[in-house]
C-alpha cells in the first residue's frame, strides 16, 4: 500500500481516499460529492486532452480538474 | 385547505420529472426575489387539499455556497413550507442522503421520494424501506418520476404530513468528540441570548458557525455582534484544537462525521446488493467510446453540426410562415392606412419591429428543443468535460462553447438563444464572460453584411474572407473574455466539480415543457422591452423628417418630369401592376421618378435624428474611415444586423435593399468615392464586434440579472469595436 496523489492515478486504477487538503469552496464542494476521507474511487478516465479526470465514487461518476485532483491523497495497492 | 410543498434533491436526481409529473401543464416560472434563480412552482390537488409545489434548485448540500444553495435554504427557513419532499436517487443512495441529514439537522418536515427504483433495481440494488424510514423517522416513498410510479402514494404521505401537522426535532447526530462539547456549549449560549432562535434551530446555528457559513455569521454579527464574537471565539478555539490534531478543520470533521452517519445507516441492513457494483454500466460503455481520446472530438463536432442543421434546417419553414403572415399584415395595412406617419410607424416601427423578433420564435423553440435533448440525455456534461482544458485557458468552463456555437459559432447562429444557453452554465462567472463574449460571434444577420462587403471588395477570395471572419471573431471572444476574467469579472475559477450523470433517453413531457416555458419567456419579452425600443428605433430615423420647402423641391421635380411626359405613358404606368410589362418610354419615366424617391429618402434620412448623429459622428468615425452613411447604417444595426444594408441602400439612394439581393449595392459601393478594402475590412471588424442587436441586449440583461449588463455590453463592445477598426483602418493607410 502507497498513498500519492489523485492526479498520478492511471486509468482503472482502484484506492480509498486517504485525505484531503482543500479548505473554502473547493474542499467543501469536494465533501458535497461524497470525496471524504475512506471513500473508495476508480480512475474512468481522462478527457481528451488529459484533464480534467472523471472517476467512479459511491455509485456515479464525477468530473475534477487536475489541479482540483492535487488537493486529494489516494491509498492505492503498490 | 391550501399548503405550500417543497420539491428538493440533488441535481440529475429526478427532481424536475417528478415536478413535471405531479404538476403537468400547472406551472408558474418566475424568479426568487432579487436572484436570477428561476422559481417554479404548479399545483397538485388531492381531496380536501390544494398543494401549491414549489420545485427548488438542484443542490448537493445546504451550505452558502452557491446561489442555488442560499435560495433552497432561505426558502426551507423563510417560507416554512409544509412539507419538504426530497427526491432521493435510489441508484445512488449514499451521496443523496447527505443533503436529506442536513434537512433533518434543519429540522424541517421531510418526506422521501426514494426515486429511479427501476434504475436501482436493473443495478441489482436491492434497499429495504421500511427500514430506512425507521432509521430516519421520516416516510419513505419509493417512486419512478419519469412514468408516474408512485406520485400518489407520494403526496398522500406529503398531505398527511400537512394535514396531522407533524412536527420533526432537528437530527442531532455525533460529529466527534471535539465539535460536540463546542456544540453544546455554543447551544447554551445561544439558547440564553435567544440568538436567532426563533428562524433557526440553536443546534444548528452553532453547527453554521463551526462551518465558517457566511450567511449565519453576517445574520448573527447583525442581530448581536457581541455574542457573535462569543461563538466565533468558541470556533477559534475548536479550530486551533482540530487544526493541531487532526490537521484538518471543523467543516471538514462534520462532513466527514455526515458520511460516517450514513454509512452506518446503509450497513444497518437498507442495502443489498445482488451484483457487483464495480461492473460497468451500460453510461460507462457509452463513455468509453464518446469521451474517447479520438472518437470523442469527431463525435463532439458531429453532435453539434447535427444540433444545428436540426435547428436552421426545420426552423426555416414556420419561419418563413412567420415571415409571410406578416408581410401580408404590412400589406394590408399598407392598402388600407392612409399614407402618413401612423402608416410608417404601424409598418416600419410595429409590425417590422415585432415581426422581426417574433420571427425567431421557430428558430428559438427548435434549439431549444435540441440543446434540452443534449442536455436531459446527459450529452452536454460531456462536452464540458472534453472541451474545459481548451476554455479554461480562457478563463470560461467546457459548457460555453455550446452558447458560442450557437450565437454564430459556426458561421449562421443567432446570439438570442445563444445568450440563454448560457444557462446550462452553473458557475457565475464563467457564464456572465460567456454571454457577454457570445455576440461577437457572426449570427446569421451579420452574414448579409459581410457578403455585401466581400463581394464589393474581395470578391475573388470569398470563401477565404469568410473563414477569416469566423476566425477572427473566435479569436475575439476568446480573448475578450481572458480580458474580462482578469479585470472586471476576475476570481478563481469556479471549481469543475460536475457530476457525468448517467445517459439516459428525454421524457417527452421534460423536453415540450422545457422548450416551451424558453419560447414564452422570449414571446413575452418581444411584446413589451422590444416592441418600445423598436418603435424609438422607428422615430429616430423618422423624425424630424424633411422641412416643407425640401418637399416641394421633390414634388416640383416630378411634377416636372410628369409634365414632359406624354398623357398615354403617365396612363400605362398608373394602370400597370408590379410585374408588367412596360414601354421604353414608361419604363424610362418610372426608373426616373423611382430616383427622385430614393433621393428624397436619403435626403430626409440624413436629415433625422439618427441621419444627424451619424454625420455628428463622423468627426471621430473618419477615424476608422465611417462616413455619416455607415455610421447611420450601424445605428440601423442595432435593431438587426441585416437592417446595416437595407439603411446602407437607403443612404446610397437606392430605395429599399433586399439583404438577400445586394448585388446592386455592392456595385456601387466598390465604384463610391470613400469606399476601399481597407473601409470594408474596417466595417467588417466593427460590425463583428460592435453593441448586439437589441434584441440580445435585452436577452443578456435578463440573463445577467441586471441592466448594467446590458448597457455594459453595448458600450464596450462599440468602444472596442471601434478601436478595433480604427487600428485597422490607420495601420492598413500607412501600409498601402
Amino acid at each position: 500500500m502507497q498513498t500519492i496523489n489523485m492526479r498520478q492515478m492511471k486509468k482503472n486504477q482502484s484506492g480509498t481516499i486517504k485525505a484531503i487538503s482543500a479548505s473554502g469552496e473547493l474542499g467543501r464542494r469536494i465533501r458535497d460529492m461524497g470525496l471524504v476521507p475512506g471513500t473508495e474511487i476508480r480512475i474512468m478516465g481522462r478527457a481528451p486532452l488529459y484533464d480534467p479526470v472523471a472517476l467512479r465514487t459511491i455509485g456515479f461518476t464525477l468530473t475534477l480538474r487536475n489541479k482540483e485532483a492535487d488537493y486529494i491523497q489516494v491509498e492505492v495497492e503498490a | 385547505m391550501n399548503a405550500t410543498i417543497a420539491l428538493a434533491g440533488n441535481p440529475n436526481s429526478g427532481k424536475t420529472t417528478l415536478f413535471n409529473a405531479l404538476t403537468g401543464a400547472r406551472q408558474h416560472v418566475g424568479n426568487y426575489p432579487g436572484v436570477t434563480v428561476e422559481k417554479k412552482e404548479g399545483s397538485y390537488r388531492i381531496e380536501g387539499l390544494n398543494m401549491n409545489v414549489v420545485d427548488l434548485p438542484g443542490t448537493y448540500s445546504l451550505t452558502a455556497y452557491s446561489l442555488e444553495e442560499v435560495v433552497a435554504r432561505d426558502f426551507l427557513v423563510q417560507e416554512k413550507p409544509q412539507t419538504v419532499v426530497n427526491i432521493v436517487d435510489a441508484s445512488n443512495l449514499e451521496r443523496n442522503l447527505y443533503l436529506t441529514i442536513q434537512f433533518l439537522e434543519l429540522g424541517v418536515p421531510v418526506c422521501i421520494a426514494l426515486n429511479m427504483m427501476d434504475i436501482a433495481e436493473k443495478r441489482g440494488i436491492e434497499i429495504d424501506i421500511k427500514k430506512l424510514s425507521a432509521l430516519l423517522g421520516v416516510p419513505v416513498v419509493p417512486t419512478v418520476a419519469r412514468n408516474g410510479t408512485g406520485k400518489q402514494e407520494l403526496m398522500a404521505e406529503a398531505a398527511e404530513i400537512v394535514l396531522k401537522q407533524f412536527k420533526m426535532s432537528p437530527l442531532e447526530i455525533s460529529y466527534g468528540d471535539d465539535i460536540d462539547n463546542a456544540l453544546n456549549e455554543m447551544a447554551v449560549i445561544i439558547r440564553a441570548g435567544r440568538f436567532m432562535t426563533d428562524t433557526y434551530p440553536d443546534q444548528w446555528i452553532a453547527l453554521k458557525y463551526l462551518e465558517n457559513d457566511e450567511q449565519i455569521r453576517s445574520l448573527g454579527q447583525k442581530q448581536n455582534p457581541g455574542l457573535s464574537k462569543k461563538l466565533k471565539k468558541i470556533v477559534d478555539r475548536v479550530s486551533a484544537h482540530i487544526s493541531r490534531t487532526l490537521n484538518t478543520y471543523p467543516e471538514a470533521v462534520i462532513a466527514d462525521h455526515r458520511y460516517g452517519y450514513i454509512k452506518s445507516l446503509i450497513r444497518q441492513g437498507v442495502i443489498h446488493y445482488r451484483q457487483d457494483q464495480s461492473r460497468l454500466h451500460i453510461s460507462d460503455k457509452i463513455d468509453k467510446i464518446v469521451t474517447n481520446r479520438l472518437a470523442g472530438p469527431l463525435i463532439m463536432i458531429a453532435v453539434i453540426f447535427g444540433l444545428y442543421q436540426f435547428s436552421f434546417t426545420y426552423s426555416e419553414v414556420p419561419i418563413g410562415w412567420l415571415e409571410a403572415f406578416f408581410g401580408w399584415l404590412g400589406g394590408i395595412t399598407d392598402t388600407y392606412l392612409p399614407d402618413g406617419l401612423i402608416k410608417s410607424l404601424i409598418i416600419s416601427g410595429i409590425i417590422g419591429g415585432v415581426g422581426g423578433v417574433l420571427g425567431f420564435v421557430p428558430l428559438i423553440m427548435f434549439m431549444f428543443l435540441g440543446i434540452a435533448m443534449l442536455e436531459d440525455s446527459g450529452y452536454l456534461a460531456r462536452v464540458a468535460f472534453m472541451l474545459d482544458r481548451v476554455f479554461r485557458l480562457f478563463g470560461l468552463h467546457g459548457s460555453s462553447v455550446m452558447s458560442f456555437i450557437i450565437s454564430g459559432g459556426i458561421a449562421g447562429g443567432c446570439a438570442v438563444p445563444g445568450v440563454m444557453a448560457t444557462r446550462t452554465l452553473k458557475s457565475p462567472k464563467e457564464r456572465l464572460a460567456t454571454l457577454l463574449t457570445a455576440p461577437f460571434m457572426n449570427c446569421g444577420a451579420k452574414l448579409p453584411v459581410f457578403a455585401l462587403l466581400v463581394a464589393a471588395f474581395f470578391a475573388e477570395k470569398e470563401a477565404m474572407m469568410m473563414f477569416i471572419i469566423t476566425m477572427i471573431s473566435w479569436g475575439g471572444a476568446l480573448l475578450v473574455a481572458k480580458l474580462l476574467r482578469t479585470t472586471i469579472i476576475k476570481g478563481e475559477s469556479t471549481p469543475f466539480i460536475m457530476e457525468l450523470p448517467p445517459y439516459r433517453l428525454p421524457t417527452f413531457k421534460g423536453l415540450a415543457i422545457h422548450t416551451w416555458e424558453r419560447t414564452w419567456q422570449y414571446i413575452k419579452k418581444a411584446g413589451t422591452v422590444i416592441l418600445g425600443i423598436s418603435i424609438m428605433l422607428w422615430a429616430m430615423m423618422t423624425f424630424p423628417g424633411l422641412p416643407e420647402s425640401q418637399k416641394q423641391l421633390y414634388e416640383q421635380q416630378r411634377q416636372m418630369l410628369l409634365s414632359g411626359t406624354g398623357s398615354t405613358v403617365i396612363g400605362e404606368i398608373r394602370a400597370a401592376g408590379e410585374y408588367s410589362e412596360l414601354s421604353e418610354a414608361a419604363k424610362d419615366v418610372k426608373d426616373r421618378l423611382t430616383g427622385i424617391d430614393a433621393g428624397e429618402a436619403e435626403a430626409a434620412l440624413k436629415n433625422s435624428v439618427a441621419g444627424r448623429f451619424g454625420t455628428t459622428l463622423e468627426n471621430v468615425t473618419q477615424l476608422a474611415g465611417f462616413d455619416w452613411r455607415t455610421n447611420m447604417a450601424l445605428v440601423g444595426g442595432f435593431a438587426a444586423k441585416e437592417v446595416v444594408v437595407s439603411t446602407l441602400g437607403t443612404a446610397y439612394s437606392l430605395g429599399e435593399v433586399d439583404p438577400e439581393e445586394t448585388r446592386l449595392l455592392s456595385d456601387k459601393l466598390a465604384s463610391a468615392p470613400g469606399w476601399s478594402p481597407l473601409t470594408a475590412l474596417s466595417l467588417i471588424i466593427f460590425t463583428i464586434f460592435y453593441a448586439p442587436c437589441f434584441v440580445t441586449v435585452v436577452c443578456i440583461a435578463r440573463e445577467a440579472g441586471s441592466w448594467k449588463w446590458g448597457v455594459f455590453s453595448m458600450v464596450f463592445n462599440t468602444v472596442l469595436a471601434f478601436l478595433l477598426a480604427t487600428a485597422v483602418y490607420q495601420i492598413g493607410s500607412v501600409l498601402i
